[in-house]
């Protein structure tokens, strides 16, 4: 079963809609031991990165993240989900899962942009990328977001959007996949990404973190 | 780059949209789950939907709407009109909308903004605004309530920044000078308020014709603009809006995928 991941981040009822519009079984869970029986895990989130680690940490749901992903389990990160996965985030400077190496960094203040940076952006992505399959190179994705994902190892990246800077839109390390704009809210396309998600398997070949 | 954004605007009276025709009252024009589907498909990238049902019994009605529409369509909509506390709030999210939008309320009393961004974020919290030309106000701009038929003592860029320090996530700064004249956004409010504030503005009121978007995106600097008689009435699709955007260097956002 697919299960989403309810941490007290936000409303996950677009999340849902968007998995029933797909026709996709799935269960709302604050309960580790279904995080760790799952086919795949959707990790949404919106709001404050601090507070939702904070969450995790009491319903025992971090330490979930990590075995989960040591199984191999499918994981979406969604917007608040994909910055979270990370060693920190410079959002009242809170510790992190440490699923990926690197920090959710805040755009910069004191340039011309408006932060958080909200709407439909282009995405590049890295070509033939099977989460972007039949997806058109620089189709927008929406955003809404303070803090943007930085992973030390620029190979974990694996789409980019430009907003005064070049940032990573999107990372992948083992059976982890996680995206700053949210999918659920990004038309067709974002249906599609979903899609190309749920369709992934678990494979145990492959590695679980790429540093082992 | 960042996109340029088309919304479109649906009041909702009862559960049909409705439009106001000069010298006619309203008019319904349809349903606006069905409608809200349509625009969808047609690459619109966002909604606002204005609740204007006159009793609060019918209320529920619009929180039926909003569920439907979250179930349909998969672009960000917010829901305005009626919204007057926390509460209110919750129910039209739970429903399925991103955002609220408040107006009259949040100038009787600025707390719910703030409250609202506390609980919900500031991204769910949209301040509607209604501004008249007065020169007797610090900006030239004075702050009107109750669709426009209540002045207020207060100044449309002061409050507007009043309401982001607060926390309004976004603003839909409407033009009442303008709104209905279909000769085109107010484009000096718009400008000020955009450049003077550090989140989108959405331009509302006057739209005519998409040479009217060009201009409230270069010269008024707008995020977003709203729309809706020229799409209403099928003077225009979103498709041929978009193309002349993209014709005059507006980056908009193209639906195939």
């Amino acid at each position: 079963m697919t299960v989403v991941v309810d941490y007290d981040a936000g409303n996950l009822r677009s999340v849902e809609t968007a998995l029933h519009h797909l026709g996709e079984k799935h269960v709302i869970s604050t309960d580790p031991a279904e995080l760790i029986g799952a086919t795949k895990i959707i990790f949404p989130g919106v709001g404050d990165g601090a507070h939702a680690m904070g969450v995790l940490r009491e319903r025992g749901l971090d330490a979930a993240m990590v075995a989960a992903m040591e199984d191999h389990i499918p994981i979406l990160g969604i917007c608040v989900g994909c910055q979270i996965v990370f060693d920190r985030t410079e959002e009242r400077d809170a510790e992190c899962l440490g699923l990926v190496s690197g920090t959710a960094r805040r755009f910069p203040s004191d340039s011309e942009l408006k932060v958080p940076h909200i709407g439909w952006n282009q995405v590049r992505y890295s070509d033939d990328h099977w989460l972007f399959a039949g997806i058109r190179q620089q189709t927008s994705f929406y955003f809404v977001h303070s803090y943007y994902p930085s992973p030390d190892d620029e190979h974990d990246a694996i789409a980019w959007t430009e907003y005064g800077i070049q940032f990573a839109a999107a990372v992948e390390r083992g059976s982890l996949v996680a995206v700053q704009f949210h999918p659920e809210k990004s038309g067709e396309a974002g249906l599609r990404l979903l899609r190309n998600f749920l369709d992934r398997e678990r494979r145990t070949d492959r590695p679980a973190r790429k540093d082992g | 780059m960042l996109q340029k954004r088309v919304i479109v605007c649906l009041d909702v009276r009862d559960g049909k949209t409705t439009k106001g025709i000069r010298f006619k009252g309203n008019v319904d024009i349809g349903d606006p789950v069905e409608m809200a589907r349509a625009y969808y498909e047609a690459g619109v990238d966002e909604l606002v939907f204005y609740d204007i049902t006159a009793s609060a019994e019918r209320r529920g009605i619009m929180i039926d709407v909003v569920r439907d529409v979250a179930g349909q369509i998969f672009i960000p909509f917010s829901v305005g009109g009626g919204i007057g506390s926390v509460d209110d709030m919750r129910q039209v999210l739970l429903a399925g909308a991103e955002k609220v939008s408040v107006n009259s309320q949040a100038v009787r009393d600025p707390s719910i903004i703030s409250a609202g961004a506390k609980r919900f974020g500031n991204q769910a919290i949209v301040l509607g605004m209604d501004v008249l030309a007065d020169s007797a106000l610090p900006s030239g701009y004075r702050v009107v309530i109750d669709g426009g038929r209540v002045e207020t003592d207060f100044d449309a860029l002061d409050w507007a920044r009043r309401a982001v320090e607060l926390g309004a996530g976004e603003i839909v700064l409407n033009s009442i000078d303008a709104d209905g004249t279909k000769d085109g956004y107010e484009l000096k409010v718009t400008r000020l308020i955009a450049t003077s504030v550090g989140v989108p503005v959405i331009a509302s009121g006057g739209a005519g014709t998409p040479g009217h978007l060009v201009d409230v995106f270069s010269e008024g600097r707008a995020d977003a603009a709203l729309i809706a008689s020229m799409v209403h009435f099928g003077e225009y699709t979103i498709g041929q809006i978009k193309q002349h955007l993209a014709a005059n260097d507006v980056p908009v956002r193209q639906v195939d995928i």
